[in-house]
């Protein structure tokens, strides 16, 4: 289908909001992004007319249910490039991915063993590691983050060796935008023997994902940033890591028989969705998947970049105006600050003239103290923005720069 | 209680000032007019909780006087004219006056209350809690 963002913009609902007074600019797409009404008509049409709990129903809702679950598991199968449904375990978002993968391989690690993280990583993918560090005595290790927003690829190269028993990096930095090339590093993870998680969130949205072709062990992805609802995510396996991976919810449909003296468990995805999942996101997630199947991900990506590099060349008129962030393979996240001002009056003053944007940490304390700031200004693109809300935004934080200096 | 003559005079200031720009350049300026807080004094003790960007309160009592002297700082504009303000209304008072002071209804005069964000409002809250709370203390 054709790129048309006026079209596009006419399916979701809210954008046709005032703020202030002003038409809305929702450029807080990374922290998360607004529903079409194929989802939200999903979920209405869902609750409306079938629905019951899932899988071994012996009704025809219970039925109906269980197909459209089951059949949100395959779109996102089919969506991340995974072998088989079985592949894809439905968590409440990215960041319960990501502590599920670190729960369910602490019983790999012995105190000493090596987890090698980056400086650019969410907290959702350090604070279950520091987990394994406090419980298990792992050393978690800090990949740099060169000045340009980068990974210092040889600081990660030298950091691998025998000892390193898992890394876990992000693909698309929420704060910097910074792509990191998985492919390319995912031979040297395995070359040392370890396991290869990768935390999607931000890249799922705005590439084309392939868990084979990029050789990861694991992927984390979350649906409310891909214009699907929240409490929904999912964690990609490979095959043999889900069958290493020890479960931490316990309960209902996870089980296989349960005795007083013991339990036997059900094969993966379902060991590991304990109790009624969620449902109706489930499917939700379902149909943003749909939705956002029947664009070209390069038209998407040449917009929102054409998006990001129009704002960011009116930005860079703004004498006070500084990047944060300038990788060359990057995605539609900018980053700044304005000298002399804190990013959380930038924010109040853009929202004023109806502009969305986030300020503060970012949940990324770390890279913070490598880059020597203690927050950012963020405007993050989605498919629906507009060249004209590019201009929105510079026009905004021109008077911001103005009102602050 | 009448109002002591500094508010009224802030409360006038605002009076001429028009749309919310206006208001918030003045609250900025306000914020800019406040002497900073030197760096030995921004510590984790004198941090207002509940404030989503930085905000320090530190607290003098004159007992010659019988009144309260606080001074505040932000790293955010806004914020410190918001700071500003809350120190025009309390400080220099007896601990009677001040628990006896409702802010709102003055912040909502100056137009103040419905431009800030609830986190913001809170922040503002938290220092005015601790405030409220230390003249509590030497009643």
């Amino acid at each position: 289908m054709g790129f048309n963002v006026e079209d596009i913009r006419a399916q979701f609902p809210i954008l046709s909001r005032k703020i202030n007074d002003k038409p809305l600019a929702y450029l807080d797409n990374a922290a998360s992004a607004q529903k079409p009404l194929a989802v939200i008509n999903a979920l209405k049409d869902q609750m409306g007319t079938s629905f019951a709990n899932v899988h071994r129903g012996l009704h025809t809702m219970a039925n109906e249910t269980t197909e459209a679950y089951e059949g949100a598991r395959t779109k996102v199968a089919k969506f991340l490039g995974a072998p088989k449904p079985d592949n894809i375990v439905f968590t409440r978002g990215a960041t319960e991915a990501l502590n599920l993968a670190a729960y369910g391989l602490a019983h790999t690690i012995e105190a000493g063993d090596e987890i090698i993280l980056s400086q650019m990583e969410h907290h959702s993918n350090i604070v279950p590691w520091h987990f394994l560090r406090e419980r298990k005595g792992a050393v978690l290790k800090f990949v740099p983050v060169l000045d340009n927003g980068e990974l210092d690829l040889d600081a990660l190269k030298s950091m691998l060796s025998s000892k390193t028993k898992i890394v876990s990096l992000v693909h698309m930095s929420n704060v910097l935008g910074t792509i990191n090339p998985i492919a390319d590093i995912a031979p040297w993870v395995k070359a040392v023997g370890a396991v290869f998680v990768v935390d999607g969130t931000q890249a799922a949205v705005h590439m084309p994902i392939n868990v084979v072709d990029l050789g990861v062990d694991f992927f984390c992805m979350t649906g409310h940033k891909l214009y699907g609802p929240t409490g929904i995510g999912a964690l990609y396996g490979n095959a043999e890591m889900l069958e290493i991976l020890l479960p931490f919810n316990g309960g209902g449909e996870m089980i296989e028989d349960v005795f007083e003296s013991h339990v036997t468990y059900n094969d993966p995805p379902h060991k590991f969705e304990a109790g009624t999942p969620p449902i109706l996101e489930a499917i939700g997630l379902g149909a943003a998947i749909d939705w956002y199947s029947q664009f070209d991900p390069k038209d998407v990506h040449q917009h929102e970049m054409a998006v990001y590099y129009h704002a960011l060349d009116g930005l860079r008129d703004i004498n006070s105006f500084k990047l944060i962030g300038d990788a060359p393979n990057k995605g539609s996240v900018l980053s700044f600050n304005l000298e002399g001002a804190h990013a959380h009056d930038v924010a109040q003053i853009l929202d004023k003239y109806g502009i969305a944007v986030r300020a503060g940490q970012h949940c990324t304390q770390p890279l913070m103290t490598r880059l020597g700031i203690h927050s950012t200004a963020r405007a993050s693109f989605g498919i629906y923005n507009t060249l004209d809300e590019a201009e929105r935004l510079v026009a905004g934080v021109k008077k911001a720069a103005h009102f602050l200096s | 209680m009448d109002l002591a003559e500094n508010i009224q005079s802030m409360l006038d200031d605002f009076a001429f000032l028009g749309d919310w720009e206006e208001r918030y350049m003045h609250v900025i300026d306000m914020g800019k007019q406040l002497e900073s807080l030197p760096d030995a004094l921004k510590v984790e003790a004198n941090k207002v909780k509940g404030c989503v960007s930085q905000v320090w309160l530190i607290t003098s009592y004159d007992a010659d006087k019988n009144t309260l002297i606080f001074k505040g700082d932000s790293d955010a504009h806004i914020v410190k004219g918001l700071v500003a303000i809350v120190l025009e209304i309390y400080s220099q008072r007896s601990p009677l006056d001040i628990t006896k002071m409702d802010a709102e209804p003055i912040l909502n005069q100056l137009g103040l209350a419905e431009h800030l964000s609830p986190q913001r409002s809170n922040g503002l809250r938290a220092m005015i809690g601790r405030i409220q709370a230390e003249a509590s203390a030497r009643l």
